[in-house]
């Protein structure tokens, strides 16, 4: 799935990194605890939480994911944006609870596992 | 990757006063390695070892000293604190099991899997301790 049909499906606000609105991903996670994300994420390209500092951008970086998306409408600091920018890492913002967008793009086929077709 | 005679050093001084900072050294970590040709699962490895490590660090010993060297066969990560020590390392090393305050959890950390999966994502790891005066984790990673 393009990072474009995330941002379409969760009504997302692009706050970095538009340049990269065709790169695809294939699975996700949601999760607020990063040392869960650290301890049990696999080759997830998408981040979506609503915990917001800048270890979330750097959890990120560690796990090679390409985007965060902060859920209910969390706003990030610009610092969190600017290292988010320089990490090469797409921030997106929704109003949606996690629950839900979480369901949003499950159900269009974004997946919790990398497919291996 | 080229083929070392000396092995590559690098130094940081982990700042234990800011929160927000911390993994920054882990982040640097990253792109050298990068740099340097290794494989990305290897990366992925060191990253997450000594990331795990660094906000360890922050989070429990008021910061500390990390060294990492690369050679031909492995990269080790020393990661150093005079913090309270750790009383209990068997304890420490239980999944779930954390000493971190509420205030830490609320920042996305202190789920207690900090030390495992230091251990998970490490081929060696070796923990010593002494309270009161401090921690020193040296892990390895094969290439």
């Amino acid at each position: 799935m393009k990072i474009a049909r995330i941002r379409e499906l969760l009504s997302a606000e692009i706050l970095c990194g538009e340049d990269m609105m065709d790169c695809e991903v294939s699975s996700a996670c949601c999760c607020d605890m990063m040392s869960d994300v650290l301890a049990y994420v696999k080759d997830q390209g998408v981040l979506l939480t609503g915990l917001v500092n800048t270890q979330v951008i750097r959890t990120a970086n560690m796990m090679d994911m390409v985007c965060v998306v902060f859920v209910r409408n969390k706003m990030p600091t610009p610092e969190i944006i600017a290292l988010a920018e320089e990490s090469g890492i797409v921030v997106l913002r929704s109003a949606l609870r996690a629950y839900e967008a979480s369901g949003l793009l499950y159900h269009a086929g974004l997946g919790a596992h990398e497919s291996h077709e | 990757m080229k083929a070392m005679s000396e092995p590559i050093r690098f130094h940081f001084d982990v700042d234990g006063e800011d929160f927000s900072s911390a993994g920054g050294a882990s982040v640097i970590v990253k792109k050298k390695l990068r740099q340097l040709g290794l494989s990305p699962e290897i990366i992925r490895k060191v990253s997450i070892a000594m990331y795990e490590g660094e906000i360890n660090m922050v989070i429990h010993a008021n910061g500390g000293t990390a060294d990492i060297s690369v050679d031909d066969r492995e990269i080790t990560i020393v990661l150093a604190d005079r913090g309270p020590g750790i009383p209990d390392i068997g304890l420490a090393m239980q999944e779930g099991y954390s000493t971190a305050k509420e205030n830490i959890r609320t920042l996305g950390f202190g789920a207690g899997m900090g030390l495992p999966n230091m251990k998970k994502y490490s081929d060696e790891m070796q923990i010593e301790t002494e309270i009161g005066v401090g921690t020193t984790v040296t892990m390895k990673i094969r290439l």
